[in-house]
Formats: structure tokens, sequence, C-alpha cells
């Protein structure tokens, strides 16, 4: 998809599992099937350092990465999106260190969802391959300016080998068009300063406008993603309702575990039991209202976290979820589950025994445990 | 979002809406426009008769405040000088 | 062409009054110098480190680069230089660039011997089209005066108190220059402005018209963290040099050559003696330390020379 995409620069360093993006892409460039010129930088804070370069000259720029190097990259990852530049990320998820753990949570972007990034979620690599050429016209909207994060999860969907129906490479070409930056530091007519010290009479204005286009990514991505279906056929919103409609008890779920979930709530629906599912896609900004309106008529919810938050509050999904029900959907009954971390397997029968401690509280009305560990050893 | 044509408009006033993304400013060596010269205790002054033109103390200048003038002498920019004496030094030696 | 002094007075500046660095500064005379170095028509991206220079350059929505500028943070200029340089590289060749940029970072010696080292490093193993210029004041002064790895040994900064027991910073200078030319790159060059501003115009213009990565490691005086007069920062530089505290040499292609050679080496003390944080060395009881920083800077002459051929 990358060779599609066909960027001016590419600045990455290797990390597992992302470390197949650059290796394989880097044989594009060697083989001239693409006219990038490919950075292979010596950290990914400097990875992250020479896309804001690249960018900042007009260039259209992509990187990958995971876990610990998007850890490194943290810094540069507010200056990015602070700095408006569209840059275009793979971040495929690994656990964070200590320990060291190289399979699949989602600690690595959770860590990340205030940086000013916009996150996509996504389920399998079909929907990755999707996301990422979106991708490139939501962050270069005029209204939008802003990096934008594609997640998809380590190893599970990473190195997965799954069919996938991939467009012609002239249409993502016409689809992703041309890169027109209204600003650039080549641009020797113009030039212009930028990554200026800002003083207290302007840093709140600076920050306010960037939170207007954050908000504006949400718009932005509807439309593309619409425009998005009649190439491809393939529709996406900003979550995915799977047997939601009349569900009574519904999980909340972002990347592959929801395909797992879907078939967990295929076997409960066999059963006669109203379970359903919200995927989650769109995650920065984060759609509350869609999502308030989507779950208004369940009893009770669960919202799973592939990271541990640390607030002793519960996970960083969760906490959002739970916010923008509070004062619309009271009579809902949420609960938190943390599940997976570090890569353990999560199969059918174990996101069951979640819809089954969702039917216990919604036919009692009754939260026993809040925050919940799906199968940890006690 | 307004485009802004001026290092002007961008003032204490300005709205959110207004100001250039990101902290970009589209004026190269709008610096300029920012006086330092009330900076200075102490001034330098130029003894026409006594300079020689040999410009050794305009690169000196940490303000960019000694201009080369077309009579092959110098004239100083009181807008920016802040009075550091570098000059008044170096063409003492 | 040979070097014209009054002919560089006619070329447009490309850094203007109105910045805030502090009155005196040598940082600002550095950068004037090294982009008078410039072809007249030559589009430059100039990237910074965080620093005095940044912080007080570039206050929105005042900029004194006249060129385009870009700051990201303290330890990655070089890797923010070198993501422009690419972009250049991948739309010269789409035809996008119809003109020629030249691609220039600078950073104290904070941003560049210490925490932006490895991203100098890794930019200039690379090969990016591009020149690196550190301007070392030999202290984290836009923090308030704290030891870097730039900092001679002896000098007082408020990480490195001189006191009843420690004599200042324990630890000798990192040799940063001679760290880089064993990068093999094309060009490095030692140099401070100086005279007629000769020595770091020209090695400015070689950094500059070298194909491949360049450094410049360029004393620029702070006196504040110095403790000195701001009116005789030109004779310091000039005692810097005649003393052989900071030799001026290049190294083009791995070869050492020595620029300036003094014609009778200055004692170390005309160094000392006028900066406020190397006080300390000058009571009584601590003669030695004047002794020991004179056989250290004789020592390091003595290996420029014979790397140079001189000896």
């Amino acid at each position: 998809m990358l060779r599609q995409i066909d960027p001016d620069v590419v600045a990455a360093f290797p990390i597992t599992p992302s470390t197949e993006v650059p290796q394989y892409f880097s044989q594009f460039v060697a083989n001239g099937q693409v006219r990038t010129e490919f950075v292979a930088v010596e950290s990914e804070h400097s990875a992250m350092s020479a896309c804001i370069g690249a960018e900042a000259a007009g260039a259209r720029t992509m990187t990958a990465t995971s876990s610990q190097g998007l850890a490194l990259m943290w810094e540069m990852l507010y200056i990015a999106a602070s700095m408006r530049l569209p840059i275009v990320m793979t971040t495929v998820n690994r656990a964070l260190s200590a320990p060291i753990n190289i399979h699949n949570d989602h600690s690595d972007a959770m860590g990340a969802r205030d940086s000013g990034w916009v996150q996509i979620y996504n389920e399998n690599n079909q929907e990755a391959y999707d996301s990422l050429i979106m991708a490139i016209r939501v962050a270069e909207h005029a209204d939008v300016q802003l990096p934008v994060m594609i997640c998809y999860d380590g190893f599970i969907t990473s190195h997965s080998v799954e069919n996938i129906m991939l467009l012609e490479d002239d249409l993502v070409k016409s689809f992703v068009g041309e890169y027109k930056p209204q600003y650039s530091l080549l641009d020797k007519e113009h030039p212009v300063s930028m990554g200026m010290f800002d003083l207290p009479a302007f840093y709140f204005e600076h920050k306010r406008q960037q939170a207007e286009a954050i908000k504006n990514a949400k718009q932005v991505l509807i439309d593309v993603q619409n425009e998005f279906a009649k190439i491809s056929g393939r529709q996406y919103g900003l979550f995915e309702e799977y047997k939601l409609d009349d569900a009574d008890i519904a999980i909340v779920i972002a990347n592959s575990t929801a395909g797992t979930a879907k078939d967990t709530v295929d076997m409960l629906r066999e059963q006669g039991v109203k379970a359903g599912l919200l995927k989650i896609r769109l995650f920065r900004p984060f759609p509350a209202d869609e999502i308030v309106k989507a779950l208004s008529h369940v009893k009770a919810v669960a919202v799973m976290d592939k990271a541990e938050g640390f607030s002793a509050a519960g996970g960083p999904i969760f906490v959002d979820v739970r916010s923008a029900m509070y004062g619309k959907a009271d009579g809902i009954k949420v609960i938190n589950y943390i599940y997976g971390l570090g890569g353990r397997d999560v199969g059918v029968y174990d996101v069951k025994r979640v819809y089954d401690h969702l039917q216990t509280i919604a036919d009692s009305g009754q939260i026993d445990n809040l925050y919940n560990y799906l199968g940890i050893r006690e | 979002m307004s485009e802004i044509k001026k290092i002007e408009e961008v003032n204490e006033d300005i709205s959110w809406r207004d100001i250039t993304p990101g902290g970009i400013a589209p004026w190269a060596g709008g610096a300029e426009a920012f006086t330092t010269g009330d900076w200075r205790t102490m001034r330098p002054v130029l003894i026409e008769d006594k300079c020689t033109g040999c410009l050794l103390c305009w690169p000196t200048c940490p303000d960019t405040s000694i201009m080369p003038t077309d009579d092959g002498k110098i004239k100083y920019d009181y807008d920016h000088c802040k009075g550091c004496g570098i000059c008044v030094e170096t063409d003492r030696s | 062409m040979p070097y014209n002094f009054k002919k560089t007075a006619q070329k447009p500046e490309r850094f203007t009054g109105g910045h805030r660095m502090c009155a005196g500064c040598g940082a600002p005379v550095v950068v004037r110098t090294v982009l008078r170095a410039l072809k007249t028509e030559d589009h430059a991206v100039v990237a910074n480190a965080t620093g005095c220079l940044e912080v007080s350059s570039s206050i929105y929505p005042y900029s004194a680069w006249k060129d385009s500028y870009i700051h990201s943070a303290f330890e990655n200029a070089a890797a923010t230089v070198s993501g422009a340089e690419a972009a250049y590289v991948s739309l010269k060749k789409q035809g996008k660039i119809p003109y020629d940029a030249k691609f220039i970072a600078f950073g104290g010696d904070g941003g560049t011997y210490d925490i932006g080292f490895q991203s100098l490093s890794g930019a200039m193993e690379r090969g990016h089209d591009m020149v690196y210029v550190c301007y070392d004041n030999e202290a984290y002064m836009n923090t308030g005066i704290q030891r870097s790895s730039s900092t001679p040994k002896f000098a007082d900064t408020t990480t490195s108190p001189a006191g009843s027991v420690i004599p200042g910073k324990l630890q000798y200078k990192k040799d940063l220059t001679k760290i880089m030319a064993a990068h093999g790159i094309p060009y490095v060059g030692q140099s401070a402005p100086m005279k007629n501003f000769r020595d770091l115009y020209e090695k400015s213009e070689k950094a500059i018209y070298t194909q491949g990565p360049a450094f410049l490691n360029v004393l620029a005086p702070c006196p504040r963290g110095w403790r000195y007069d701001t009116a005789i920062m030109m004779e310091l530089i000039e005692i810097a040099v005649d003393t052989c505290v900071w030799p001026l040499y290049e190294v083009v292609n791995g070869e050492y050559h020595l620029s300036y050679k003094p014609k009778n080496k200055r004692p170390v003390e005309d160094w000392l003696k006028p900066q406020g944080r190397f006080k300390h060395m000058f009571i009584p009881q601590n003669r030695h330390l004047i002794d020991e920083f004179q056989a250290y800077v004789d020592k390091e002459w003595d290996n420029l020379l014979k790397l140079c051929g001189e000896k």
C-alpha cells in the first residue's frame, strides 16, 4: 500500500513487529518502483524528526513504528501535530516494556492518544490497507492539517496472511492526489519560519486552533470514507456496529479482537442472547455523541481495553466511553475489562465470559465489579 | 481560517480563528519590525572624520546594526543596536 | 575566488536585527557570517536546535531569518534538516524544485556535543548534503550556564560550581571536531569569527558547497556565561586562537590542515584572566590548575600539529 501511495519521503527505523513495513518498502526503493527518498535513520526519535523536516519541506511523508519506537518518538509526536504537519504513520501495536514483550496490546498507541494525532484503529489487513489510503486525504485536508496514525495489531494482523482486495495503482494514485501544501520550507519565493517560540499571548490561540482541526477530522473522515466507498465498494463508518441494533448487551472493542468477538456474538445470537458489538475505528477525535447514540438502547456495556491505563479508574477507551455517556445514557450499566496484555490470547469463549457477566448485570440491574481483568490468574 | 497578510495583524487582539496554523511565520526577517534599541545603555557614535571605511566593525555586530554606506563608511541602526560595544572596541584596536 | 572582505559586505544580510539575544552575544555573529557565505541566489533551509539562538531569533511572529527556518526540538536539528534535504532530493528528482537549495543546521554545544550528538552522528553518516554548525559557547547558556561536555576543565558553571573543595568542572572538554572528522565526512572545520572574518567565511563556503555532509565547530563567546565585558569579544577570540586553546584547522577528506599558527603562542593565563568563570584559578594556592590547563593545551596543540603534518 505504501508503494501505491508512493510518498515523497519515508524515514523509518526497524522495530518488531513493524520492521517489515520499511524493509519491504526499501526493496521497492531499491528496485526503482517508487520515487520515494528512503531515510534509514538511527532511531525513531530521528525518524519522526526527519518526517517533520520532510513534511515541512512540502514532501508527502510516511513512517511506521511499534511500541518502544513510538515511545521514543513521543516528544516529536506532539511537535508534528502542533506544527500541523500531515504525516501518516502505521503503528503496528505492541506492548510496552518493561518487562520487554514483542507481542500485541495497545499500550503504545493508547499512550499517544493525547498527542494530537488522528488515530484510526483497524481490525484486519483489509481495513488497515483501506484506512492508510484514506489517511492521506484526511491528514492533508485543509480543515485538518494533522498527522494520522493507522493502528493495527502486531503479529495478529501485521504478520497474518489474508486475502485482501487491492485497488489498482492508478486508482490509488488519483484518490490520494498530488500533495500541495500551503507552506513549504522549499518555497524560495515565500520563505517561512516554522516551529517558532510562542509566548503566552499566542500559544493558547494556537492550541485552540489545533483543537478545532482535530474536531474537523471527524467530518472529513466521513466524507473521505464515503468517497472511498464509491471506488472500492467498501463503506466505513466512524465505528462499526455489529448486531448492535437490537442488542441488550454489548461490548466496545478495538482492533483484531473485534473479529473474535463477532464470532462470540454469532454464537450467542444462536443461543437467543441479544448480544452486540461496537468496534472502535476513529478514536481521536473521539466520536462521543455518535457512540452514545449507538449504545443508547442497550442495558449493559463492557468496554474492552487492551491497555492498562494505570489510572486506577479504568482503561483509556472505558474512560472516554463512560464519560461520553454521563448525563446522556445514565441508565446503562458500563463496566471495564482489561484483556490480552502482552499478547495474551483471547478466544471466542473468553469473550463469552464478558457477555455472561454483562447478562448478569443486565438481569440484576447491579454492577458487582466495575473494573475487571479477563483471564488473569488470581 | 482567514489568511493573514501582514505581521502587524498578529497582535494580542487576534482570534484563534485567524492566527497562523502551527505558529508558522510567513514573514521572513520579520524581526526587523521588533525594536531592541531601547535595551541600549551605551550608544556608539560614528566620528565621521576618523572613519577610514575599513568595515572591520561591520561583521562583528550581533544585531546586524552596522550598515555599510554608499560612501564607503558605515551607519548605525539605532532601532536594533543594543550597545554591546564590540564595534567600539574593534575600532580602537 | 580569493577572499575579498569588502565584497562580502555587499552581499545581502540573511539574519536581521530585532532578535532578542543578549547584547554582545557571539552566536549571531557566527550565524551572519556562515549565511553570508551562501551564494546570493541560493535558497537556504535552516534548522535550529532549541537553545539561546532559537528562542531569541524566532519569537512568534518575529523571525530574524530571511531564509526558510525550522525548529522542532533540542536534540534533533540534524535529523530535522536531513528530512528537509531528503524532501528536496525527492522533489527535485520529480522536477518540482527548479532552483538550488542548501541545508544548514545550527545548534549550541548542548544541542550538539550532548543531547543532539546521536542525531548529528546519524545524519553525517547517512551522507546528506548539509552543513551542521555548532556555535560553541561552552555551556548550557539558555537555561542559565550549566556545564556541558564542551565546558572546559575548571570552568565555574551553575552545575559545576567552583567551591572550597572542587575547583569547577572536573572533566576536560570533549574534542567534538576530531570526533566529527572521524566520521569520514568530506569536510570538517574548526573556526572562529575574527579579524576580517576570512577564516569563518571561507570555511563556511567550503562546508556549504562541498557535496555531502560537513561540520563546522565555531567558537561563540557568551559574555553572561563566561563573565567578561561584552565589548572585548573580538579580542577574546583572538586570544583563544593565539593561546591555542581554540586552534583553527580543517579536515578535508580526512586530511588535517592547520589554518593558522600563532607567531607567538600566548600563555593560557591571557585566556583565563579576563573571564569570571576561571577567576578561582587565580587564587595563589590554585596555581597548579593553571599549570595543568597549560599542559593540556600544549599537549593538544602538539597532537594537532602532528596531525596537520606541521611537526
